[in-house]
């Protein structure tokens, strides 16, 4: 009999304790942000979706050498490029030499996981991760992005 | 409640629980047999996300599949990839720089006690009580802001790299963990008093969902569960790998065999794994973070190679058979929730549904990671 009594004094001791300690967090510091009205910064490394890194000269630094497609295991890039000759000056006399110049480059988003690998093979330091977090859609088509067109944008 | 139960024939329904089911965490389907309140065959059903990971590493070059590894179990994600590299970097013979070694630990550690929190949350809530989820899930925040700032996401990682990392720690990085590590200390006296005293849940603990030691060991559980069942078997003492041998940690074990024993288990294992940080974070040495010479291509010697790795459910093992190529040849995952989950079936018969639900939520499923 005693020992039943003493059982439901403790129980009910124990739910005091815990009625306190909700109680106590009531009066701390809301932790949580208001999302939309506030947003957080992003931290350094943080991985958004790919981005083109530019030049000095505003151009993409990539040279289409194609090695971010090749370790890519989802196969979300693709990218395109031509020939351009353009003339150099050595040794006195001009020289026309030939080089790629990136054409296209598309990321579809739907399907990359966000592991680095493109970025850690690229030996140019053409890409990037953005700090992009904000993406929302019903549509997949908002998440196929031409990165060259977005460069452009933010250059002009 | 002492009285026998007389199950007559014939009288049983079927109850679905899930696949789309709060209490299953996932997509996992169990068909109850019950009568009445009381369960008398039990009969889970898989394969509602099965993604074919092992098809996937047999088909796609050793770096490739590293995004793979943390799609598994996406609560301690760190735990899988580590034991990938450590299985790569065993079968081409890469050697790891030290310094990358105590990172792996302290960041794995770090994922354990972010996976545990979650996991308790989750399961008073399975119980009924609200309130501890929000405080976890508050405390795995820290964690996950101190492993954003290093290895750029939240939840599934890919940072570990074979041969090493893909950065260094960040110069928060040591400040920001010790400032963590009394603040979880302190949260962990306040989940004691607050749930682990707390009457309901020991009456709905102590004593329910029996797991005994022959059942652990005829279906291989590992990790808590076994722990709870007083086995002691815990992979980072029984079979050293990376730097663990270097840290004075215990392994608790309990030998109530009951849901109860379960929870203490994983409770405890978080004070340990902050003593792991501790002392990573003290040792931590200084050094380089990928090796001098590494092969560009990963192609280990055909062969057979196997490593297994204590992951935040238990015992998680890979398997890696080598023709020599570039792929895998066969790319075998052993995940402990799968063994875990399945004597489920046996140890629920006679239960009451709710004391069913409680002794699954012990068993901290985690569905994809089951699936693959």
């Amino acid at each position: 009999m005693g020992a039943y009594f003493s059982e439901i004094f403790r129980g009910l001791q124990s739910l005091a304790i815990g009625m306190g300690i909700t109680f106590r967090e009531f009066f701390k510091p809301v932790v949580t942000v208001s999302y939309p009205m506030e947003t957080l910064k992003m931290s350094a490394r943080y991985r958004g979706h790919i981005e083109l890194v530019e030049d000095e000269k505003g151009q993409p630094k990539c040279v289409a050498c194609g090695m971010c497609q090749r370790a890519c295991p989802s196969g979300c890039i693709s990218l395109a490029s031509e020939s351009v000759e353009y003339e150099v000056e050595e040794k006195g006399e001009t020289k026309t030499k030939k080089k790629k110049v990136l054409t296209k480059y598309n990321l579809n988003f739907t399907t990359c996981s966000l592991c680095g690998q493109c970025v850690e093979n690229c030996s140019f330091g053409a890409i990037d991760f953005s700090k992009e977090y904000n993406l929302a859609s019903s549509r997949k088509e908002d998440f196929h992005f031409d990165l060259l067109q977005r460069l452009k944008e933010r250059n002009s | 409640m002492s009285a026998p139960i007389h199950i007559q024939p014939g009288e049983t329904f079927t109850l679905n629980v899930g696949p789309q089911h709060p209490a299953t965490h996932g997509v996992l389907r169990v068909k109850l047999e019950m009568d009445g309140e009381y369960i008398v065959h039990a009969e889970t059903v898989l394969g509602y996300i099965h993604r074919m990971h092992e098809l996937m590493g047999e088909n796609r070059t050793y770096p490739q599949v590293l995004p793979n590894l943390s799609r598994l179990d996406y609560l301690g994600a760190l735990g899988y990839t580590h034991g990938h590299v450590l299985a790569v970097e065993r079968a081409s013979g890469i050697e790891v720089p030290e310094r990358a070694e105590y990172i792996r630990a302290i960041t794995v550690e770090m994922n354990r006690i972010a996976s545990h929190l979650f996991w308790f949350g989750a399961f008073v809530m399975d119980l009924g009580g609200f309130t501890p989820l929000m405080y976890a899930i508050q405390d795995r925040e820290y964690i996950l802001d101190i492993l954003e700032r290093v290895t750029g996401s939240r939840l599934t990682y890919c940072y570990y790299r074979f041969g090493g990392l893909y950065n260094d720690i960040d110069d928060e990085f040591i400040p920001a963990t010790k400032a963590f590590i009394p603040r979880m200390r302190e949260s962990l006296k306040k989940y004691d008093a607050l749930v682990t005293g707390n009457i309901i849940l020991q009456k709905r603990l102590k004593d329910i969902g029996p797991l005994s030691k022959e059942l652990c060991r005829k279906y291989g559980a590992t990790g808590p569960v076994a722990r709870g069942s007083g086995i002691d078997f815990d992979v980072r003492k029984n079979e050293p790998y990376s730097v663990y041998p270097e840290f004075d940690f215990d392994i608790p074990v309990y030998h109530e065999c009951d849901s109860f024993a379960r929870y203490k288990v994983r409770m405890d294992e978080m004070e340990q794994s902050l003593r792991i940080i501790e002392q990573g974070l003290e040792k931590l040495p200084d050094g380089p973070i990928m090796p001098a010479k590494k092969p560009k291509l990963i192609k280990p010697p055909a062969g057979d190679y196997y490593q297994a790795v204590e992951t935040a459910r238990g015992s998680f093992g890979i398997r890696i058979v080598s023709d020599g190529g570039k792929n895998a040849y066969r790319f075998k995952l052993r995940s402990p929730t799968y063994s875990n989950m399945h004597l489920f079936d046996e140890a629920c018969e006679g239960m009451l549904i709710m004391d069913a639900l409680a002794l699954m939520g012990s068993l901290d499923l985690v569905i994809p990671e089951i699936d693959r």
